[in-house]
């Protein structure tokens, strides 16, 4: 296992290696002079011209995009934030905290309501309960979260006043962003639950466990429950990746200083190193969070462990050719 | 011989629609679909106003007879902007499908079909593409080209690529080991007229569900974007970019944001249930 998790680090650096080539690549073809953009348009030509050559901009894009890796591998240093000349490291993460705080308390809320509304929805399967919930579970799925976000400042702060619309001062400020973005997550995940649980039920060892007499609920929890849950941690992993891109329409419909909202912020402003930066380390967690999700699959199906046991090629090469 | 053939050939696309005639909800996603896709295209005739007729006695007026989804800002008549909106929506959600589809399908083909080195380059990039995630990528692409339809629609497209390479270069694996790809490589038929000509019809069936739920995902990604003012740009009618622009009287007007929010959510949802129902209809072996 240790160096199954090892070799998958390993992958991890070509891959974020690649991020940061198109990361940059992106950021170096918008058009527009952030010098420009720095010194106002009534600058003088000469002293634009100075701070470009000072910023490195009039060198080619090889040099500019190796001085970039060179600094963000060995340095850890994402450049200088154009608009408050501070280093990008240290403004990205002052705001980090707060995306995560939201990505963590929706996917807790997404999880809770989506698992435990599946396992009703699939043990009662055609019941009244089922069909509202699959209903209402589309009906999630088909909401755009930037638009029930602003539907429930509507509701819930212009016109019952029970919760602030905007800002993050305090823990009332979370309630409406995090139940946002979780339930609107959590038709993902209960839609998965139900279909994975849905076929788990049917194979034979549930029927063998019924048979010996055993609890339903036993049967539902320990017997079905565990070997279900494997699609439902990938869908569950996405959509942590997912929210933290989705973060960055909500943290701007409710007006919270996170990463997301910074990002947006410097991209009307131009501000080139922080969006990079900004990508950059989401992007980041959002491969960790994928390898947390591999190595969770190891624990929860033996089957993958013993498969990572032999050369990882082999085992695809064979799943490939027994299709 | 030949005659008999045709009346009882009932082929797989045929089983198909019958069993999707059966779903009555996807059929009526695809009634709800239908009309949207006729007012986009009679959308002139069918809005009971302009949609950009300003009219400045009648702003921000509440949903009456006389305006059935109420007035904006500059008292414009929100039904004909989201009737005409519906043009936009479909437009970009369509064209960024097709356009993911052809290149996402021809990196997967490629790359299925080929595999060893070839394989490996290409999926090792749709890895580094898959590790950002859809959505911030689409609006680092957005931002870095200018807004409009065209850049709206490249943004979203590249963003969609790994997903339909991946399915893509799935199916193929599976095809490619089948005994009639063998006899055609035995006749000496060409790589191309291979990939084009046997596999990728026979993996129609599951890139046309993934892409009738990513043109949902297209749909949502658009709106989105001109929420954050970097797709469509006001004034012309888009359903985000309303909603952007209804943001600022959220508290007094609940209906500027209610309305074209709800348009979004119907066609996503048609969307949805339709992809849902094309799953059953085409994989029988999948449905619970």
């Amino acid at each position: 296992m240790i160096r199954y998790i090892g070799k998958r680090l390993l992958m991890m650096v070509p891959v974020l290696l690649g991020v940061i080539v198109i990361v940059f690549t992106i950021m170096y073809l918008t058009p527009g002079d952030p010098a420009r953009m720095m010194l106002g348009a009534g600058a003088p030509a000469s002293a634009v011209e100075e701070l470009r050559e000072t910023l490195g901009l009039n060198d080619s894009y090889f040099v500019q995009l190796l001085r970039y890796i060179k600094n963000v591998v060995f340095r850890f240093d994402l450049g200088q934030s154009y608009a408050s000349n501070k280093p990008v490291i240290n403004e990205i993460l002052e705001r980090f905290p707060k995306t995560i705080l939201l990505a963590t308390l929706s996917v807790t809320i997404s999880v809770i309501v989506g698992i435990s509304m599946g396992i009703i929805s699939a043990t009662k399967q055609y019941s009244i309960f089922d069909k509202i919930a699959t209903s209402i579970a589309l009906l999630g799925v088909s909401m755009p979260t930037f638009w029930a976000g602003l539907m429930a400042v509507i509701i819930f702060s212009v016109h019952l006043r029970w919760l602030p619309a905007s800002g993050s001062y305090g823990w009332e400020y979370w309630i409406l962003p995090s139940l946002t973005l979780g339930l609107s997550s959590s038709a993902t995940i209960m839609r998965m639950t139900r279909s994975s649980l849905l076929e788990v039920i049917r194979q034979d060892y549930i029927r063998t466990a019924r048979a010996k007499g055993q609890n339903e609920r036993v049967v539902i929890i320990y017997h079905a429950l565990k070997n279900a849950m494997i699609p439902v941690i990938t869908v569950i992993g996405m959509r942590f990746g997912a929210l933290l891109g989705g973060s960055v329409l909500i943290e701007s419909v409710f007006a919270i200083s996170g990463l997301g909202k910074f990002i947006i912020d410097s991209i009307s402003m131009r501000d080139n190193p922080v969006v990079q930066g900004g990508v950059l380390l989401l992007a980041l967690s959002f491969s960790i969070c994928n390898l947390l999700v591999d190595i969770l699959y190891g624990f929860l199906d033996p089957r993958i462990k013993s498969q990572y046991s032999i050369s990882r090629k082999r085992g695809w090469r064979r799943n490939a050719q027994a299709q | 011989m030949l005659k008999r053939n045709k009346k009882t050939k009932k082929g797989f696309w045929h089983d198909a629609w019958y069993r999707l005639r059966k779903n009555r909800s996807a059929m009526f996603a695809l009634f709800i679909l239908g009309l949207l896709v006729i007012c986009a295209i009679f959308a002139d005739y069918i809005a009971p106003y302009p949609y950009s007729l300003q009219d400045y006695n009648h702003t921000f007026e509440f949903p009456s007879r006389k305006h059935l989804l109420g007035t904006d800002n500059f008292g414009r008549d929100i039904l004909s902007r989201i009737i005409h909106g519906s043009r936009i929506s479909l437009l970009v959600g369509f064209s960024s499908i097709t356009t993911a589809i052809i290149f996402g399908g021809l990196l997967g083909a490629v790359s299925g079909f080929y595999g060893g080195k070839v394989d490996n380059a290409l999926m090792r990039a749709m890895d580094i593409l898959m590790a950002i995630p859809g959505m911030l990528l689409a609006i680092s692409l957005a931002a870095a080209l200018k807004p409009g339809l065209t850049n709206l629609v490249i943004a979203i497209a590249i963003a969609d690529i790994p997903g339909y390479a991946r399915v893509v270069r799935a199916a193929v694996l599976t095809i490619k080991e089948q005994e009639y790809i063998e006899a055609s490589q035995c006749i000496g038929a060409s790589d191309g007229r291979i990939i084009f000509k046997h596999i990728l019809p026979n993996c129609l069936a599951p890139i046309i569900v993934q892409a009738t739920l990513g043109m949902a995902g297209a749909i949502l990604s658009a709106s989105a974007l001109s929420f954050l003012g970097l797709g469509i740009q006001p004034p012309t009618p888009e359903w985000g970019s309303m909603l952007s622009s209804a943001r600022q009287y959220i508290r007094s007007y609940w209906h500027m944001t209610a309305f074209p929010g709800l348009a979004i959510m119907i066609t996503i949802f048609a969307l949805n249930i339709l992809g849902d129902g094309l799953r059953d209809a085409l994989d029988p072996r999948l449905k619970n």
